[in-house]
């Protein structure tokens, strides 16, 4: 029992560190992402610079996570879109489906965690910072990003099967988190308007539920979609 | 030719269903100021919403059975029932919405209760999309199956658990954290039983002739 634990927490860390190396030895894709990030941001900052008493703290809550939202589905998207045919019945021989599925949550919640905080810094930078409670922002990224990971991933399993894969990851996806969104954008207002944390709790604790939910799900469902 | 013969729980569900019809619009309704009249939507709103989670609820079931037997009239079983389902959600927003038009002045609000029923029937109609997309016949039953048990578990926060930490107008959240059937008048929960279980009666009847027409057209494809 005890081995067999350790053996499958080996498996899941030698997947996870083959997507980073695969990540970081052809750096086009990260660095395709940081420039949509970026160009993104820039467009904002673009059209507000010519009246830029206009951009009133929602608006720029808005604009960060629409920006922030569409890049993390390019981001997961390609975790199964972009895999060669024949690879996953390579790692179909070698792993249980179950540590594959958990290593690309955790690789993806850590791809999209360092892309939110990049584009945090990018909105800081270019329009300004209205966010008054620091802190519990940074919370509500990692969450945010942890929530997106783990529900993303198995649609993008889901629409590696179809034609038309990017289409359909989109049409699947955006019903799919906006349940993470709707809360995360209710704490952004709190913490722009710097509310005493507590009021916030509440919210924080259901995030956290979801993820935990979702998470469980798709580690109990990825088999299924893996036989295939 | 065989004569068709009505089997006993469909005469059950006309019987019931003139109950609630004929009841919900002729029985005394407690007088209540801005609501009125309109406080007889509620037998026919509330109704609509139990029907689509009782049949939701039975195609997740079916879903997982498929899941774990692989028999594709399972598949079958939890489309069609998720499609009777979207047909009695649109009613509930139909009859929610004339009912807020009554009350409130308008026909949608922007309410958490109300935003995140249109999401979560969004999330549903990707279902729909999901299956247009997919050809082989077992691969569209697994994914679909994964996909539904998936936006269930997303729906269920989304509608009953969201709406009630903030403040929304919908009886039923925000404030008042429980349903308030238990409060109601006598006269009321009469129908309102009725009502509920007509309804998803009702719902289980036009589940079946879809199902049966679906078996039948597969089965006429085969013969062509």
């Amino acid at each position: 029992m005890y081995n067999s634990q350790k053996k499958n927490l080996q498996t899941l860390k030698h997947l996870f560190l083959k997507e980073l190396t695969l990540e970081l030895r052809r750096k086009s894709v990260i660095s395709g992402l940081l420039l949509y990030l970026f160009s993104t941001a820039f467009i904002c900052y673009l059209t507000f610079s010519l009246r830029q008493n206009q951009i009133t703290p929602l608006v720029w809550s808005a604009l960060f996570w629409i920006t922030i939202l569409f890049t993390t589905i390019n981001t997961i998207a390609k975790s199964f879109i972009g895999e060669k045919k024949g690879r996953d019945i390579y790692y179909f021989s070698i792993a249980s489906p179950e540590a594959i599925i958990i290593s690309k949550i955790i690789y993806n919640f850590l791809l999209t965690v360092i892309l939110s905080f990049t584009g945090f810094l990018l909105f800081a930078l270019l329009l300004k910072n209205p966010i008054a409670d620091l802190g519990l922002f940074c919370l509500i990224i990692t969450l945010a990003s942890m929530g997106f990971a783990a529900s993303l991933t198995l649609l993008s399993g889901i629409a590696s099967k179809a034609s038309n894969s990017h289409i359909l990851m989109t049409v699947l996806s955006f019903p799919i988190v906006i349940s993470v969104l709707l809360i995360t954008v209710k704490v952004t207002k709190n913490c722009i308007d710097g509310l005493d944390r507590s009021v916030s709790t509440n919210d924080i604790i259901t995030l956290l539920a979801i993820n935990c939910a979702v998470t469980a799900a798709s580690y109990l469902l990825f088999p299924y979609i893996w036989r295939s | 030719m065989n004569k068709y013969k009505l089997e006993w729980w469909k005469i059950l569900t006309i019987v019931l269903l003139y109950y609630s019809v004929i009841g919900g619009f002729l029985i005394p309704v407690p007088r209540l100021h801005i609501l009125n009249e309109s406080i007889r939507m509620n037998y026919f709103h509330v109704p609509m919403w139990f029907t689509m989670m009782a049949l939701f609820t039975y195609s997740l079931y079916s879903s997982i059975q498929y899941l774990r037997t692989q028999d594709i009239s399972f598949d079958d079983k939890a489309a069609v029932a998720l499609k009777v389902a979207f047909f009695f959600g649109g009613l509930g927003l139909v009859t929610g919405m004339l009912w807020g038009n009554a009350t409130w002045g308008t026909f949608w609000t922007s309410d958490p209760k109300l935003n995140n029923t249109a999401i979560g029937l969004l999330i549903y109609s990707a279902y729909f999309v999901l299956r247009g997309y997919l050809e082989d016949e077992t691969q569209r039953g697994r994914l679909s199956a994964v996909y539904n048990i998936f936006s269930y578990l997303v729906f269920i926060p989304l509608i009953y658990v969201l709406p009630r930490l903030t403040d929304s107008l919908h009886p039923g959240s925000g404030d008042n954290p429980t349903f308030r059937l238990f409060d109601t008048a006598h006269n009321m929960k009469l129908v309102v039983y009725t009502a509920i279980s007509s309804f998803i009666l009702l719902g289980f009847w036009f589940f079946t002739l879809l199902l049966r027409l679906r078996s039948l057209k597969k089965i006429h494809d085969e013969a062509v």
